[in-house]
């Protein structure tokens, strides 16, 4: 058989290697999503975060020729968002949910309005490791060829989830989330660490928004994000709060959204609209599935106002 | 309030505090009118700083924006053109957030509407054209009714959370009107933008007589009224309200929940619907990608802006129709981009929201605090006075 005609085995080579394409930004989005939902507040804005990241870094990577510079411009983009949520969300009567719709809108048309000029030129791409180099099939090149960004996404799920156990910081974090009062009877200041949470959340988020535009796909376009900010967040709920859940269920998610492209790839053209639509089908039965009227969610933070 | 002002034989009715009544119901109902205003001066005075800092002069921005949207009768017209749908669409936000819930995904039911309503259409015709519109209205109220419903529905019996459930769905609806534009409903005349067969002439909805404004603009203000009646003048209305305050509490009352959030989630899905089978049947003539124009996202800030009433939708309606029409002068005349209208939307919608905070703390709107203003220093006491 000639290697370069796998035919159909090019399907789920495909949707492993997009799996591992498409999960990073989910990854961060819903690392940083589950820092901030574990201090007790939800920020559904990180989607506007994700595409205002995706803009600044590839409007910094085309001026400075440098995508590092992106990535570092665009956690900032992102922390100055994530410190905007965590602030004004202090203020009696102003509902988390409510200002993450704002900001969403918010992000999305900023990032729409400074990236009209970026949308032509082309920026430096962040770095990637073939991990495939081993086999001389193209695809399987293609489907193990990994950004750095992937693996630092990993590590940094294995490190949240151990720290959010064994670290000072992390019990800072559950406390918080699981009972104000609690958390000031033992002299911490909720709103402090509750801004913290959002601003590191929103770096995260802006992170894979450079990732989106900086990799793969790999340009600014308008239409960067269709909602996978938002689908973070559901990711996070599905996955308990628990970091390594994030890592899983973001893999879970990319495979999913590999799926369309990858069969058109082979000529399955029937439907494509439908299996475009196959991760945000798989998100909402993933909710339904794990959802329950009559208990509480496990490990779900107590503060959290998305659960009660 | 059965004390007011009467005409002859007391000129002005005191209350239980020495004030005249009639100022006192003025200065409780003045609250959630000068509020969101100042809010809405607060977030055109920031947009200005953005305008400036980005080179532009805010004084020709807001002359534009006045111009493109409201300074003739040519954009009166073409303001309320777009303020048609975003009434309907606010109804999807502003009748499920009485009851407590979230829904954002009307853009979603707007986008089902209008395929139903433009395969109802197709499917009906040859009839006469009342039945033929009527059908389609009835397609449109349905696809948008389920699609919405659904949510109420997998909120209450599953507590699946509304806001995220009804944003996927509305990804799916668009997902799903693709699949069905360019596949089993597309015309094969329709060649760069896939649609769905045009609908013939006669069962297109026109213009109000002496205006260049499609019928949609009654049926929107028409469907605010009939909301703000079910909200606040029924039954149905009062037992929503007290679910949207505490579920347990309703339970407790022996009040049927359950089909409450489904049906008023299903009432709101189903005007996001009509809304979608308006835009086919008055303006577009078939279904398209231009469907999803994001009506149902602007219908979200009109709903907050006017803070979930029904009659406070329609001005508020008009004033960001009028804003987003302005929204190609500005482009052209300005040398800013379209997006510029999407940065002033955030704004005032972070603003708005920020605003909510100031409800309760000015002694000015709280008759109860005329005499002791130091209460306003103790939230805790406050409770149950506004």
């Amino acid at each position: 058989m000639d290697a370069t005609e796998i035919g159909l085995w090019g399907v789920p080579l495909a949707v492993l290697g997009g799996a591992i394409r498409v999960s990073t930004p989910f990854i961060f989005v819903s690392l940083g999503e589950a820092i901030t939902e574990r201090s007790g507040r939800i920020n559904l804005g990180l989607e506007g975060t994700l595409v205002f990241g995706a803009m600044t870094a590839y409007a910094v990577a085309v001026m400075t020729g440098s995508p590092w510079l992106g990535l570092l411009a665009a956690a900032a983009a992102g922390l100055c968002f994530g410190l905007f949520h965590g602030w004004i969300c202090k203020f009696r009567g102003v509902n988390d949910i409510a200002i993450g719709i704002a900001l969403m809108l918010f992000g999305s048309g900023l990032a729409f309005f400074f990236g009209k000029p970026f949308i032509r030129p082309s920026a430096p791409d962040l770095p990637a490791i073939p991990f495939g180099g081993w086999s001389d099939i193209p695809q399987v090149q293609a489907a193990l060829n990994v950004n750095v960004l992937f693996l630092i996404g990993a590590a940094l799920a294995v490190f949240l989830w151990w720290a959010f156990r064994n670290t000072r910081a992390g019990l800072i974090l559950r406390v918080v989330g699981d009972s104000s009062d609690a958390a000031r009877a033992m002299g911490l200041n909720p709103n402090t660490v509750r801004l913290i949470a959002t601003g590191i959340g929103g770096a995260l988020a802006g992170i894979g928004g450079a990732y989106l535009s900086l990799y793969y796909p790999g340009s600014w376009t308008e239409g960067i994000s269709s909602g996978q900010g938002l689908m973070a967040v559901a990711l996070v709920i599905f996955a308990r709060w628990n970091p390594l859940g994030c890592f899983a269920a973001a893999l879970l998610f990319g495979g999913a959204g590999a799926l369309g492209p990858a069969l058109q790839s082979v000529g399955v053209t029937q439907g494509y609209y439908l299996f475009y639509a196959a991760p945000y089908i798989l998100t909402l039965v993933i909710m339904i599935a794990t959802s329950s009227p009559s208990r509480s969610l496990a490990g779900a933070p107590g503060e959290l106002s998305i659960t009660k | 309030m059965a004390d007011t002002v009467s005409s002859a034989s007391v000129p002005v009715m005191l209350g239980a505090r020495g004030y005249p009544t009639a100022l006192e119901w003025i200065a409780r109902r003045a609250e959630a009118f000068v509020i969101p205003v100042a809010a809405l001066i607060v977030g055109m005075a920031l947009f200005s700083l953005f305008i400036a800092l980005v080179g532009k002069s805010p004084v020709q921005l807001y002359e534009t924006m006045w111009r493109g949207g409201f300074g003739s009768w040519f954009s009166i017209q073409n303001s309320l053109s777009r303020a048609a749908p975003l009434l309907l669409a606010a109804l999807c936000v502003a009748l499920p957030a009485r009851l407590g819930l979230v829904v954002i995904g009307g853009e979603g039911a707007i986008v089902l509407g209008g395929v139903a309503a433009a395969a109802m259409g197709v499917a009906t015709s040859g009839a006469p054209a009342f039945f033929v519109i009527l059908a389609m209205g009835v397609a449109g109220l349905a696809a948008g009714g389920i699609w919405i419903g659904a949510v109420g529905a997998l909120r209450h019996y599953r507590a699946v959370n509304e806001t995220i459930s009804s944003l996927l769905m509305a990804y799916i609806a668009i997902a799903l009107m693709n699949h069905l534009v360019e596949g089993p409903l597309r015309d094969p005349a329709s060649l760069n933008k896939p649609s769905t067969e045009p609908l013939a002439e006669a069962y297109r909805i026109g213009n109000i007589p002496g205006m260049d404004v499609h019928w949609g603009l009654v049926v929107g203000v028409i469907a605010c009224i009939l909301s703000w009646l079910l909200i606040e003048k029924t039954s149905w209305g009062f037992a929503a309200r007290i679910a949207g305050g505490n579920v347990r509490a309703a339970q407790v009352q022996g009040l049927a929940v359950g089909p409450l959030i489904v049906g008023f989630t299903a009432l709101a899905g189903g005007f996001a619907g009509l809304a979608g089978m308006l835009e086919v049947a008055a303006v577009q003539g078939s279904a398209n990608a231009s469907l999803a124009a994001g009506y149902g996202y602007t219908g979200i800030l009109v709903a907050f802006l006017a803070r979930h009433n029904p009659l406070a939708i329609i001005p508020v309606a008009f004033l960001l129709g009028g804003i987003d029409a302005s929204g190609g002068l500005i482009q052209r005349r300005m040398d800013l981009p379209d997006a510029t209208v999407l940065v002033l939307q955030g704004m005032l919608f972070v603003v708005i929201l920020f605003s909510e905070t100031f409800y309760g703390r000015f002694k000015a709107f709280n008759p109860d605090l005329w005499q002791r203003g130091d209460l306003l220093k103790r939230p805790d006491l406050l409770k149950g006075t506004a």
